[in-house]
């Protein structure tokens, strides 16, 4: 193993995909574990969607892919947030339908520009070739800045996730905090989009957070557990995406399901002893 | 002076009123009880005054002297969050947040304060408890023990003593009492417990959709309106 280690990080493109890679699946870890608690994880596959529709058109227009997906991602993570706070439309349909048609215009200005060609498919997948290093610059410089304010406002983001009522009862200005959630949610999901795929961002949010809850209880707890398991499939993931020469994306979601799978039978396991020792 | 007021406050879901023709005002450092039967609109009024949710017509003002950080709050029902995972530590300081700035991080006086409060509702030794592991009762104190971290000059409860034991119940109507007496922190209960009010509270409001009482508690008994709902008649409002 630590050969394969090293053989890695004789790859610059490898070594850059691994600081990007880690940086983006903390980011994602931290937010996930608020968008899972108040039932916004769905909004991280919208937003996926939306940014594959985007980086297809600045693929058509031959834009700068991140300066195009970043302003329309942040936006359509306003639009979400509005529609489901309004009420009209239940959220999870809301963002199925932005979803669905972000990722049906991507497809068609696809088929009538290029057709489906590697970029595409990248777009999709995942590529840990995809990074240029001004990418690289821009992606630490901003998932730096993610973690910067959620450590600042943590204490914030756990009251507004906890129980929005009492916060707004009490003078928070809970729909900044949201705002902050989705647009910090938006950013990390362009990030990380070409390098994961547009089809696998989201588990990065997602998962690190229910892995975590099978086995934690408190609030710090599960954030500071979810950002290191997520580091550490990232990791895994990639290892075996190098030693198996499978694709990146896959490989680290992969990772993250394994995790998943040991922490909740960790769970449960306790739980069941936990059960015997108060009946005896 | 008045702290809080409503002028010909009336509120409503959609097309159905809840409260109506409402006009009341506080003065600070009093103790008022909200009581009416179920669906009477206390819940209502309670969100409106906390800005929560906006008249259809008439004002709420709350006046200069106190700020919307500087009020508690316990909600009847906080939305289910079963899964939660937080610690009774972590919700019951998250309490004395409203107070901070932008930047929000606790000292140690917010520290004390969050200990202070357990320890008054006497669930110190739940301090490292998981909350979604807790009774009913238990959850209810640690709300209580949050909405104490908040309330600096007002505090507003909805039926309080839900889930609570006859002993919890009277040592938290002595908690009450004692944080308006001594602290001269305003009172707003949503109570179904009449004679509770009538002896702790200075001021009884009994809502159906409209008010059917206002004025001192000790005067409340004597009314139209007390002798009914003392009675223990009497339907929720229809419209
Ligand atoms: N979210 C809501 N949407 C529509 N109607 C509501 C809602 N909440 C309460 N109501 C209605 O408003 C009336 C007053 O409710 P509420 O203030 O909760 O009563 P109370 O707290 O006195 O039991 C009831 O008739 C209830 O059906
Ligand atoms: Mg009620």
């Amino acid at each position: 193993m630590p050969a394969i280690i090293e053989a890695m990080f004789a790859y610059p493109f490898l070594t850059r995909a691994l600081i990007v890679g880690i940086l983006i699946s903390l980011c994602a870890a931290l937010l996930g574990v608020s968008l899972v608690l108040k039932r916004y994880s769905m909004i991280g596959d919208g937003l996926s969607h939306v940014g594959f529709g985007a980086l297809a058109a600045a693929a058509a227009m031959n834009a700068a892919p991140l300066y195009v997906a970043i302003p329309v991602v942040v936006i359509a993570a306003f639009l979400l947030l509005r529609i489901s706070e309004s009420g009209k439309i239940k959220g999870d349909s809301a963002i199925a339908l932005i979803s669905a048609s972000a990722l049906a215009i991507g497809v068609m200005i696809v088929s009538l520009s290029s057709g489906m060609n590697t970029d595409i498919y990248n777009y999709m997948f995942g590529s840990i070739l995809s990074m240029s290093s001004g990418d690289v610059t821009l992606s630490v410089v901003l998932s730096i800045v993610v973690m910067i304010l959620f450590a600042v406002f943590y204490n914030r983001i756990f009251a507004v996730t906890f129980d929005e009522t009492f916060a707004r009862a009490t003078g928070t200005k809970a729909g900044i905090y949201n705002m902050l959630i989705a647009l910090l949610t938006a950013l990390t999901i362009v990030l990380g989009m070409r390098m994961m795929g547009a089809m696998l961002i989201s588990s990065l949010i997602i998962f690190p957070a229910l892995t975590s809850m099978r086995v934690c209880k408190r609030f710090r707890s599960v954030i500071i557990c979810s950002a290191v398991v997520s580091a550490v499939c990232f990791f895994a993931g990639i290892s075996s995406s190098y030693a198996l020469s499978t694709p990146a994306g896959a490989s680290v979601v992969v990772a993250n399901l394994v995790a998943f799978l040991i922490f909740a039978a960790v769970g449960a396991i306790r739980d069941a002893m936990q059960l015997r020792l108060d009946k005896g | 002076m008045a702290v809080l007021s409503c002028e010909n406050l009336c509120l409503a879901y959609e097309n159905k009123i809840a409260v109506s023709d409402l006009s009341f005002s506080l003065e600070a450092g009093e103790y008022l009880c909200i009581v009416g039967e179920n669906g009477s609109g206390k819940s209502t009024l309670i969100k409106a005054l906390l800005g929560l949710k906006a008249p259809k017509s008439g004002k709420v003002s709350l006046s200069d002297g106190v700020k919307h950080t500087e009020i508690g709050y316990l909600p009847q029902q906080t939305p289910a969050q079963k899964d939660f995972p937080a610690s009774v530590w972590e919700v019951v300081l998250s309490g004395c947040l409203s107070a901070k700035g932008l930047i929000s991080f606790y000292t140690r006086k917010d520290r004390q304060r969050a200990m202070e409060n357990l320890e008054k509702l006497g669930i110190a030794n739940l301090k490292n408890a998981c909350y979604r592991e807790l009774s009913g009762g238990q959850q209810q104190r640690v709300l209580l023990a949050r909405a104490l971290c908040a309330a600096k000059k007002m505090l507003l409860l909805d039926e309080p003593v839900t889930g609570l034991d006859p002993i919890a119940t009277a040592d938290f109507y002595a908690l009450i009492r004692d944080l308006n007496k001594k602290d001269g922190v305003t009172i707003i209960m949503v109570s179904h417990d009449l004679h509770a009010a009538i002896e702790n509270a200075d001021k009884i409001l009994q809502l159906r959709c409209k008010p059917l009482y206002y004025g001192p508690a000790k005067h409340y008994a004597e009314s139209e309106a007390g002798k009914k709902l003392l009675g223990g008649d009497g339907n929720a409002c229809h419209h």
